[in-house]
Order: structure tokens, then sequence, then C-alpha cells
């Protein structure tokens, strides 16, 4: 008998949910804004989905309606991607610990 | 590159993400962890183009996209002012979201290039993850944009009732839920696309009932849906990364919704069903508008601040909407430099999204282990001299604790009041967003200031020189 490969990743899934329910409680909450945006642009991996379709198929079409969709994925992810890092970059190298020399 | 290679890079990415939440325990660690984030997403994206292989000038149309987007979203992020972070990310939200049902759309139209089978005979585990996945995408990305447009205040922060307004979303949801059944069946496109309209619906009257003081909890809610919508395409598409990813930010959006509910002590499903935090709702005022008022201005609230030995701030909402940070930061090194504690107080659901005043005193230089969080802070209220509130109201009302009939009845509240005095800026004696007279104005010991709050604390700071 054999183990279907969507119990595997339904496995993962599952798996990945403890694991965030725990590392999210551990992030302290002065840092919770800067959590909502780097979620947000890790969850833009969906761009490689996005790649997929604008790239995969035939390569003498490349304007296809489904390409086309893709394309337009490949720019909202890229939009959240840059921003998303970057905007949390920008948030994190403002906290900073008091002086000593006070 | 074979599949199983691919698959442990994504995998590879997929713990890179991981590790870059596990970063933000603490500030030291975060900006590492930010930089893993990266990594983990250069990896997938990297990976992705190297299995297709397919070098053709689609691939330049694609670097092209990616560095306009890329551009744009460097360029917003360069931009914004940090007040509007809670609008900035409803956006970024709408758009994994809008992303999450494109590429839906297209492993609908193009499945063979996905391995799900042919157009019009996809697998049907396939067929109820991508529809699931789009549909989640779909209600984010309308949602977060009406939570936009009322953070950017486009939009009345009111909430937005009709008459059956639950029974018209519980019939649209179950709706989306029979069609995806019978797109199982039948395979028809036109079913799929009539899921999607359906979920922009439901996404907009979903978030429109909910009023502007309960944006915290929904902005959390669209961004674990956003992860949710994410989880359902990475099934679809047979990819780890994507799945670790979506879970990852599914629960953690769901954990934020939880603390920012337990911050005003209510259910989730009160928030969702909505009708509260609008404007224009007034409770039991009557009598109380006469009661007697003690208001000060620049001078008196300087004169008492230097005679203290420790003061705590309480910033919220208005201290935003004013941009009274800096101003604030200058005040207290004043103070500071008269050998005076100061100390920050920030109430879980203080401002608009959860950390949003944490960021904005970080913004102006206040250093991280001088703000505290309201178990950390709440025993010192009674050993301070001075509260100074600057912009918020609610979460210092008394009338939590003391009277069962109101809105805000058990909801934690920083304890301002035990304070020897209490300095309260403010505009004038509106009610809060919860739409509650505070008791707090009218306490023997408070001094209103009423004045706009960078304007107030300028003028401290000049009178406290």
């Amino acid at each position: 008998m054999e183990i279907d490969p969507f119990i595997f990743r339904l496995s993962i899934f599952i798996l990945s949910i403890f694991v965030g329910y725990y590392v999210v409680w551990s992030v302290t909450p002065s840092l919770h804004t800067p959590l909502m945006s780097v979620t947000n642009a890790i969850s833009s991996v969906i761009i490689v989905g996005a790649i997929i379709a604008s790239l995969a198929g035939d390569s003498k079409d490349i304007f296809n309606t489904a390409n086309i969709f893709g394309y337009l994925a490949i720019i909202l992810a890229a939009v959240n991607i840059f921003g998303g890092f970057l905007v949390t970059q920008r948030m994190l190298a403002m906290y900073k610990k008091k002086k000593k020399d006070k | 590159m074979s599949a199983n290679l691919l698959a442990i890079f994504y995998l590879i990415s997929g713990i890179l993400f991981i590790l870059a939440l596990r970063g933000l325990s603490s500030p030291e660690t975060s900006r590492q962890g930010n930089l893993f984030g990266v990594i983990g997403m250069v990896i997938a994206i990297g990976v992705t183009i190297l299995s297709i292989g397919n070098f053709s000038t689609g691939l330049l149309y694609l670097l092209i996209f990616l560095l306009i987007g890329g551009s744009l979203g460097a360029f917003i992020a360069f931009k914004i002012p940090m007040t509007a972070m809670p609008e900035l990310v409803a956006g970024f939200h709408s758009l994994v979201g809008l992303a999450a049902v494109l590429v839906a759309i297209s492993a609908f139209l193009n499945p063979e290039v996905f391995n799900l089978g042919v157009l019009g005979n996809i697998k049907i585990a396939s067929l109820i993850e991508m529809s699931l996945g789009a549909s989640i995408g779909a209600i984010t990305f309308t949602g977060s944009i009406i939570a936009f447009l009322k953070l950017r205040g486009i939009m009345s922060g009111n909430p937005i009732i009709f008459i059956a307004q639950h029974y018209v979303n519980l019939f649209l949801g179950l709706s989306v839920a029979a069609l995806i059944f019978y797109l199982c069946k039948t395979q028809l496109d036109s079913l799929f696309w009539l899921i999607i309209a359906l979920s922009f619906l439901l996404g907009i009257l979903l978030i429109i009932p909910i009023g502007g003081a309960d944006m915290p909890v929904v902005i959390s809610m669209l961004n674990s849906y956003s992860g949710w919508a994410a989880a359902g395409i990475g099934f679809t598409l047979e990819n780890t990364a994507l799945i670790i990813t979506g879970a990852l930010v599914g629960s953690s959006g769901a954990i934020l919704s939880y603390i920012m509910c337990k911050g005003m002590n209510r259910s989730f499903f009160s928030v969702i069903l909505g009708g509260f935090g609008g404007t224009d709702q007034k409770s039991s005022v009557k009598s109380k508008e006469q009661k007697p008022v003690k208001s000060g201005n620049a001078d008196d609230a300087a004169f008492l601040m230097k005679n203290a030995s420790s003061v705590i701030i309480v910033p919220g909402y208005g201290m935003a909407v004013a941009q009274a940070q800096h101003a604030l930061k200058e005040m207290v090194d004043t103070l500071k430099k008269n050998d005076i504690k100061v100390s920050y107080a920030i109430h879980p659901v203080a401002g608009r999204m959860p950390g949003h005043m944490n960021v904005l005193l970080a913004e102006a230089n206040v250093p991280y282990d001088e703000v505290f969080e309201l178990e950390e802070i709440n025993n010192d209220f009674a050993k301070a001299d001075v509260a100074f509130v600057i912009g918020a109201n609610d979460v210092t009302n008394p009338v939590a604790k003391t009277d069962p009939q109101s809105p805000i009845y058990g909801m934690p509240i920083l304890d301002v009041e035990k304070c020897k005095s209490v300095l309260f800026v403010k505009r004038s004696l509106s009610p809060g967003y919860a739409g509650i007279d505070n008791d707090l104005f009218y306490k023997e010991n408070t001094l209103m200031l009423f004045s706009d709050a960078k304007k107030m604390t300028e003028d401290i700071s000049k009178a406290l020189n």
C-alpha cells in the first residue's frame, strides 16, 4: 500500500502550523508590526506559482491568457517582496537600545 | 534540476522563513532574521526559474516585470511614513490576495504546465485546492482594500450595517462551498469565475460592518487569510515552500488576532460580526456632560512634571495622527536632563495595528528598553508621580473595571488613575472610539490639556527649558 503524496504535504502543512504557533508566540510584542510586514513579504513566495505560469508551456506563445495572469501576479508579488522586506528592514533598523554612556 | 533536488531547495527556503520569524523574538536578532527571509526568497525564485530551464524571451519579460514590481515596492517602502504602516500592510495584504487569485486562474486555464491534468479534466483534489486558494485570496483582496480605505480615511471608519447582513454573508459563504462542489463534478469554467466573483463580494461585505477601533483585529485577520490563501495555492502547486509559508503566516495572523481580541476583551466573533466602534454611537452619557473638569496649559504641565521623580507616558492613536512622536521624544529628553525617570506604557490595542506605537517610538529614537507592555508596567502607575496620556483614551478608562454595563467592561486597561496626577492631552472632551465617556477626565487628580498633541508637547518642552 502506498501513501498518497497529498498526505505528506498535509503533514508538512500541519506541522508548520505548530511551528508557526510556537515561533510567533515567542515574538516580542514590540515587534508585532515588523512581524506583520515580514509575514506579508514571505507569503509573496506565491511568486513561484506565477513564474511557473508565465514561463512554462509553449515558449512561442509567451502572451497567451494563462501567461498574462502569471505576469500580472509577478508584478503584484514583486511589489510585496521588495516592499515588504525593505520596509521591515527600515523599521528594524530603528529599534535601538539605550546608550550606556549616560 | 531533478524534482527531488527542487523539493529540497524549497524546503530550505521554508526553513529560512521560519528562522526569519524566529529572529523577531528580540530586536537584536531581528535584522538577521529579515536577511534569512530575503535569502529564502532568492532561493525559491532562483530554483524555480532554473528548474523550468526556459531561457527564452519569456524569461526576459519575467525579469522586466519583476523589476517593475520590485522598484515600485522599494519606492513605497522608502517613502511611506511610519504613521501610515497600518494602511501599507493592509494594501500589501490585498496584493498577496490578488496574486493568489491570479495564480489560481492561470493554473485553472493551463493545468498541464502545473501537472494538474488537462483543461476540463483537472484532478479533483487540485480543483478543490485551487478554488479554495482563489476564494480565500479573493476575500483577502477585497477585504484588505476596504480595510485600506478605512485606515486611510478615504472611507468612513463607521460600521456599515444593513438588515440581515450576517445571513447574506452566510448565504454567500455557503454558495461558494456549494459551487466548489459542483465545480468538481462538472469542471465548468463558469462556476470557477462565479466562485471568484462571489468571494470578491464576500470580502467587501465581511469588512464593511467593522468599525475603526477594531481595525487591529481586522488587519491581523486579513494577514492570516493571506497565509491560508498561499497555503491553498501551495497544495495546488505541490510546493513545500509555499505550504510552509502559508501555514506560518496563517497561524501568525491568527495569533495576532487573538492577542488583539484579548486586549479588548472581546470575542473574535463579536468583532467579525461588527457594528462596534463607530463614532456616532452614544451610550449613557446624559448627566455626565456637566461634570467639572480641570484644564490647564503647558506651563502647568511643565511645573507638575518638573517636580515629579517619575513619569509614565501613555501614547495612543492620537499621537500617530498628530505625528507627535518626535516632539514627545524631545520633551522626554528634557525631563531626563532634570533627572526624572521616564518610561512608556503601551496597551496591546493602542494604535491601528499590533505594535504600531512601538514602531513610532522607535522611529523617534526612543530606546526599546524604555518601552513596556501592559503587564510589565501596570503596577508601576501607583508608584509614579505623573502619567502623561497622549492620544490614548479608551485604554485608560477606569469604567472598564467598575461599570458592568459599559461596552468596554472587562477590557484590560492601563491603571493610569492610580498615578498621583494625570496629564491628559486631548483636543476635546469627546468620547473615544468606543463612544463612551472617560471617567478619568473628571477625576480630582486629572489635568486636561486641550490642544493638538504635537503642539502641546512642544509647548511643554519650551516651558521646561
